[in-house]
């Protein structure tokens, strides 16, 4: 299963070079999408989600970013924040690239859950940080992750999955690899409650993440552009002849082979998971008109 | 010709084995010169020689070693497991929506007169059954076929023994297109909660999803010489130092022997192999992977569904090592 690393394509935006901005305007004002090679002023690329606002192209987004960019405002309550990952293997530079990542990204490990209301419609939420080693999936955010949906159980709540990870966590060995099975079984047990649980696929969600709770949603959303596979290019290049085609991998072409159910603009994500939800859980069925009477 | 199958540290065993064929080739031949009869005290004395040679070179096997004797071409294959294990194996083909993949086999046989499901990884022996049978690595039809066999047993009631050897699920743009990880995501899910008992067998290869994709059991085991990993060494290396050529490095870093898997709790006995390892000796190989399916699936038949699925669930959701911060 990849770690992180594999899977960080050119990203789309790179702080733009002074010589293309404006002499007068100051660092960081600005960044150039890697995409389309426009210039946007931080201000209206932040306003904008982080979407290109000339190519559209969505930026990977912090876990703190899409909690705000997802959540009624002030409705957002963090859950298990207290976990944190060990060293069980003392496998090679394992602490450091904790230690490192733990102070870039400011958070215990990468996945992020909480209770939430998207549209008024009250929710677990889980959030993949795609900063902290590449999201990849070791004990802690396989724990998590069963967490969300065991408290999406206790508490009678549907269950949203933000996911972006290149895979189990390498530097855990088995102990990664036995939270695809965990989280799988989890998943069993949320939809033998007949609860709700919606995964939104983000730029990148690979390999051992998409080989288990990500591929188990009632309703599987996607970003556009998002990068969404089971091997890394490099594998795929070694065990298949042909050239992949331009799309490979896009959220666009699994969307193509049956794996999501729509791909949702980033500024539409709020609206579209509270509309699913309503019409799954049925919560507005006093409204519902002839079909009552 | 011999030394096509002969792994590096076995090549001073595989010197002795030839001397010692030929000594046994004149024993037989009353005609030959050679024929003298202080030759039985030689072999006596070559063949104790060999044992201690064996005994100590398996005694201070790598993880790399580990990893080779996984792979190892003349190790026994699920096919030869369930030939010399089970009675009346039927075979049963396809996943009812695309194909049959070669890379699982899947069947229903009695173990020990108990009718039982079989599904294990088939990696080929020669050319033509290895581009057949994908080298042992499924596609996603091999595991919707996978559950669809384990869905039949469930219906009427019979425990499913899997038997895991791969070195990876299948990573090419086919696989991809119908749908490789929901496959592997769809079996471990439909495991979980499958009403029946369910034993895992690692007989050689445990190579990540594509292993533990059928490996959602109630009892897990390992051959003494089988490998379990979340990667493949080469590929880790690859990362790790850039470098593909460290991979007994890589080997030792990810903790994959069944011995390191069973400190971690990650399986839950070893099934140890004849001398020099299982390709020395199919015959007792099979014997002792009868006898821990056996000891293992007993105490599961007697158990209600609920217990089982409860208890499934338990035992995976222990998994994992982290700590929780006391509050600030």
């Amino acid at each position: 299963m990849p770690p992180d690393g594999w899977f960080r394509r050119k990203s789309k935006f790179a702080p733009a070079p002074a010589a293309q901005i404006d002499a007068q305007v100051p660092d960081g004002v600005a960044i150039k999408c890697a995409q389309c090679s426009e210039i946007i002023f931080t201000k209206d690329f932040e306003k904008n989600l982080k979407v290109c606002p000339h190519c559209g192209s969505h930026h990977r987004l912090t876990a703190e970013e899409r909690i705000a960019y997802t959540v009624d405002e002030g409705s957002w309550s963090e859950l298990f924040a207290n976990l944190r990952s060990v060293d069980p293997l003392h496998f090679k530079e394992y602490d450091s690239k904790l230690a490192k990542s733990v102070q870039v990204t400011g958070l215990g490990d990468g996945f992020v859950v909480g209770t939430a209301a998207v549209g008024g419609v009250p929710l677990v939420l889980g959030v993949s940080d795609f900063r902290f080693m590449g999201g990849s999936m070791g004990s802690v955010a396989g724990e998590k992750v069963v967490r969300a949906m065991e408290e999406g159980i206790a508490r009678h709540l549907p269950v949203v999955l933000f996911t972006a990870s290149g895979g189990a966590r390498m530097q855990e060995g088995l102990l990664s690899l036995m939270q695809m099975a965990k989280t799988a079984a989890a998943a069993a047990r949320l939809a033998e409650a007949k609860l709700p649980y919606i995964v939104v696929m983000t730029d990148a969600t690979m390999a051992g993440v998409l080989a288990s709770y990500a591929s188990l949603g009632d309703i599987h959303l996607a970003e556009p552009g998002a990068l969404i596979g089971f091997a890394g290019a490099r594998v795929v290049a070694q065990a298949t002849v042909q050239k992949p085609p331009e799309d490979y991998q896009t959220a666009e072409w699994q969307m193509g082979r049956g794996q999501i159910d729509s791909i949702v603009l980033r500024r539409d994500l709020p609206q579209a998971l509270s509309t699913l939800l309503v019409l799954l859980t049925g919560r507005t069925s006093e409204n519902a008109g002839g079909l009552n009477g | 010709m011999a030394s096509l199958n002969v792994l590096d540290f076995e090549k001073s065993i595989a010197e002795l084995d030839e001397n010692l064929s030929k000594l046994h080739q004149i024993v037989a031949d009353r005609n030959n010169p050679q024929n003298k009869p202080d030759l039985a005290g030689q072999i006596a004395e070559l063949e104790e020689h060999r044992t201690a040679l064996l005994s100590a070179l398996f005694a201070n096997l790598t993880p790399w070693d580990k990893v080779l004797l996984a792979r190892h071409v003349k190790r026994p294959y699920s096919l030869d497991y369930i030939g010399s294990i089970f009675e009346d194996w039927t075979e049963l083909h396809g996943d009812r929506m695309f194909a049959d993949d070669g890379a699982i086999v899947a069947g229903l046989a009695k173990l020990d007169g108990l009718p039982v499901a079989v599904i294990g990884h088939q990696k080929g022996r020669d050319l033509k059954q290895r581009q057949q049978r994908n080298f042992g690595s499924a596609r996603p039809e091999g595991f919707r076929k996978a559950g669809r066999v384990m869905r039949l047993a469930a219906k009427f009631g019979l425990p499913v023994i899997t038997l895991i050897d791969t070195a990876a699920a299948a990573a090419d743009i086919a696989a991809d297109e119908r749908g490789i990880s929901e496959a592997i995501a769809r079996s471990m899910f439909e495991m979980a909660t499958l009403p029946v008992p369910i034993v895992s067998i690692i007989i050689g290869e445990g190579g990540s999803g594509g292993a533990l994709g059928i490996a959602v059991a109630d009892r897990v085991l390992m051959l003494e010489h089988a490998v379990y990993s979340v990667i493949p060494p080469e590929g880790c290396a690859a990362i790790l130092w850039r470098d593909p050529d460290r991979k007994s490095d890589a080997a030792a870093a990810l903790n994959l022997t069944a011995q390191r898997a069973l400190e971690l709790s990650i399986i839950d006995g070893i099934i140890p192999e004849p001398l020099g390892g299982a390709h020395r000796d199919w015959a007792e190989s099979a014997e002792s992977v009868k006898a821990a399916l056996l000891q293992n699936l007993r105490p599961l038949i007697g158990l209600s569904a609920p217990t089982l699925v409860a208890q499934r669930y338990e035992k995976f959701r222990r998994m994992g090592r982290f700590t929780e911060m006391e509050a600030a």
